[in-house]
């Protein structure tokens, strides 16, 4: 009981800070412009939270996120286009369809002039595009490698088509210019502030939900669906929809982060939604650490900064780094820096008790122990790292997820 | 609600149960074909329950296989009657839903989660969205009672993949309890175990075996000899004998492909 309550503790304590530091620090000590670099990797870090879902703890090698992303970044972008159009234009057809198509609204936009339709379609296309796929795919039983390249084989369609449409979508130009978000004018720093705090607040949400995801009777099932699939079924569940459930949520999840990535940075384009974009969705979460709730957070925050910071310093080389550092994650530390503290451990116990294979703390029998920076009085304060670039290494305080280092060890889960 | 018990009253014996409309499993004509190899020769099985039956037979005799298509896992012709219901031909969790629960050659328990979780999720195919969307809280009287009947109560926290290689087959057995299976299937519990394991597995399959259909896949003669109530022998795909242990021991065709010792022998 005491563990449990001391769990719930933790838990407040860790959001409580998190919320602090996102929402009270982070506006107060940034530049404007830094915070809306922040708000831009906030959004990837929503992408990463249903990652960490589908392929940490469900096994699912979502190649594809992209398209999710895209779908809501574009749902946002065509209201915005729209609401542009007729408050400062007054024709209200979009500026790039009278210079390229035929200066009319196709009626597919048309929708998407509703404030409420955009918002629900925000949420509603990707979630049931992914429940279409999902069924199709994993009801005909497609996994692994297999599964993994379907979904990345539909981001790169998914961008062609983009690109194709350029009366329609803008093309390779994407959509942008975009002057105000609902009737606030963008370029009002004080409402730069508030798109940024909506993405730190659905961040925090994305966090709430994942914990509760992981930590219900459906979180523990996709852990057995990821680990024995065929097992599952002679229980009696359909493992198909345990993992369409899942593909689900992380779509959605992708879909409202790309929606709040459009007014933050003011562009969508193929080049966003693409292969590329898919992938390196992918690099922050396989090196934050997958099979944990805060590993991809802080993995995807880590490597857009180091991103937007090295590629700004040298252009060409960042490739390579991220290249790099994906093998590296990949082959030394599968289960990425999450399981630094518990490879630490295991290291220095190793001498004097080397028969103990259980590397989880023996206190903590919970499995839903914390994975949260929760404050632990033996271990140094997690307030420390800056939220703009943030230690990769602050999952650190927080003891191990107990499930995460034992997953970890599993290099062939990789390939999935 | 009352407290569920998973044990019942007496002991497995030959014929099952002679009271009442006891449950039963009737297997005819069951053949599985890979690509025109018969690995199961129109098979017939009839068992009820309260007996523990035990399936022996050769290397590449087809048992697994006879299993495999019970539960769904491969395609079979036939007819594979469980109390009325036709199970051939479902899906393998549908099967599963119908009260037909199996083990594996290799233990396959989900090693990441504890064996709470383990015997928590073996038990909740039939929870709503809801439920499963919600933490579990408390241990349900079903678990407990699998746990004591298992002896893993002090190891409800642990991992199942620590476990040992006898925990594991039990934790598995114990999984079917709380699937409310009453249609055991049971394919080679023992194999890899110590004989104290042995033993207390034997034990075990007949404190829970009055009250259910129970098959089992068995190498081991002495195991067999101790424990089974019945015992069919597969050979070939085909069912060559049925009866008591003694009855197949003494059935000189059992003798010549699954005993070894031949005719001429002089017994």
């Amino acid at each position: 009981m005491r563990n449990l309550l001391r769990g719930r503790l933790g838990t407040a304590a860790g959001f409580t800070l998190g919320a602090v530091l996102l929402l009270g620090v982070a506006p107060a000590v940034l530049p404007a412009f830094s915070l809306g670099l922040l708000g831009k990797f906030l959004c990837f870090a929503i992408v990463a939270v249903g990652i960490g879902l589908a392929w940490g703890r469900g096994g699912m090698l979502t190649l594809g996120q992209g398209v999710f992303f895209g779908l809501g970044a574009y749902i946002m972008a065509m209201h915005m286009k729209l609401a542009d159009a007729s408050l400062f234009g007054g024709t209200g057809v979009p500026d790039f369809m009278s210079l390229y198509g035929s200066g009319e609204v196709p009626g597919w936009w048309e929708p998407f002039r509703s404030p409420a339709l955009t918002l629900l379609a925000v949420v509603l296309v990707p979630g049931l595009v992914a429940l279409v796929l999902g069924l199709a795919i994993f009801k005909r039983r497609v996994k692994g490698a297999y599964f993994a390249i379907l979904s990345q084989a539909l981001a790169a369609a998914f961008a062609v088509f983009l690109i194709g449409q350029q009366a329609t979508t803008g093309g390779s130009n994407g959509l942008n210019g975009f002057r105000s978000f609902f009737g606030f004018d963008l370029k009002d720093p004080s409402n730069k502030l508030m798109l940024y705090m909506i993405a730190a607040v659905v961040l925090l949400l994305a966090l709430a939900i994942a914990r509760q995801l992981m930590h219900s009777r459906l979180g523990e099932l996709l852990v057995a669906v990821r680990d024995q699939e065929e097992r599952v079924r002679f229980l009696g569940y359909d493992p198909a929809t345990v993992k369409t459930v899942i593909y689900v949520i992380a779509a959605v999840l992708a879909g409202i982060a790309g929606a709040l990535f459009v007014p933050l940075v003011g562009i969508i384009s193929p080049a966003d939604v693409g292969v590329i974009p898919s992938i390196a969705f992918l690099i922050g979460v396989a090196i934050g650490g997958r099979a944990t709730l805060l590993g991809p957070v802080l993995g995807a925050v880590g490597v857009a900064a180091a991103q937007s910071s090295l590629a700004s310093t040298f252009p060409s080389f960042w490739v390579y780094f991220q290249g790099l550092l994906f093998v590296l994650v990949i082959g030394f530390m599968p289960g990425g820096l999450a399981s630094l503290p518990a490879a630490v451990g295991r290291w220095r116990r190793t001498p004097a008790s080397a028969s103990t294979p259980d590397a989880a703390p023996p206190s903590s029998t919970r499995p839903a122990a914390p994975d949260l920076p929760a404050p632990d009085p033996e271990a140094p304060d997690p307030a420390a790292p800056h939220p703009e670039a943030p230690d990769p290494e602050a999952p650190d305080p927080a003891a191990p997820h107990p499930e995460a280092p034992a997953k970890a060890t599993r290099p062939e889960e990789v390939s999935r | 609600m009352t407290t569920p018990t998973l044990l019942p009253d007496g002991e497995p014996r030959a014929g099952g149960l002679r009271h009442g409309r006891p449950k039963y499993l009737e297997v005819r004509d069951l053949s599985v074909s890979f690509d025109g190899f018969l690995a199961v020769d129109k098979v017939n099985l009839d068992v009820i329950q309260g007996d523990l039956r035990f399936l022996i037979g050769p290397n590449g005799a087809g048992k697994t296989t006879v299993i495999d298509a019970i539960t769904g896992l491969v395609p079979a012709t036939g007819s594979v009657n469980h109390t009325g219901t036709e199970i051939l031909g479902r899906k393998v969790h549908q099967i599963a839903r119908l009260g037909v629960g199996r083990t594996f050659q290799t233990a396959s328990v989900f090693e990441d989660l504890s064996v709470l979780q383990n015997l928590d999720i073996a038990a909740g195919s039939g929870r709503g969205p809801l439920q499963m969307l919600r933490r579990r809280k408390a241990v349900e009287p079903a678990v407990e009672e699998a746990l004591e009947i298992i002896g893993l109560e002090g190891a409800a926290d642990k991992k199942a993949g620590i476990l040992a290689h006898g925990q594991k087959q039990w934790l598995e057995i114990g999984m079917l309890l709380v699937q409310n299976s009453d249609l055991l299937l049971l394919d080679e519990p023992i194999a890899g175990m110590s004989q104290d394991e042995r033993a207390e597995t034997g034990a075990l399959l007949h404190r829970i075996a009055a009250s259910r259909i129970t098959l089992v896949i068995e190498h081991d003669m002495d195991f067999v000899r101790e424990f089974a109530t019945s015992v069919s022998v597969l050979a070939a795909g085909k069912v060559l004998s049925e009866g008591s242990v003694a009855q197949v021991q003494a059935d000189p065709r059992v003798q010549e492909v699954y005993l070894g010792t031949s005719k001429t022998g002089g017994h």
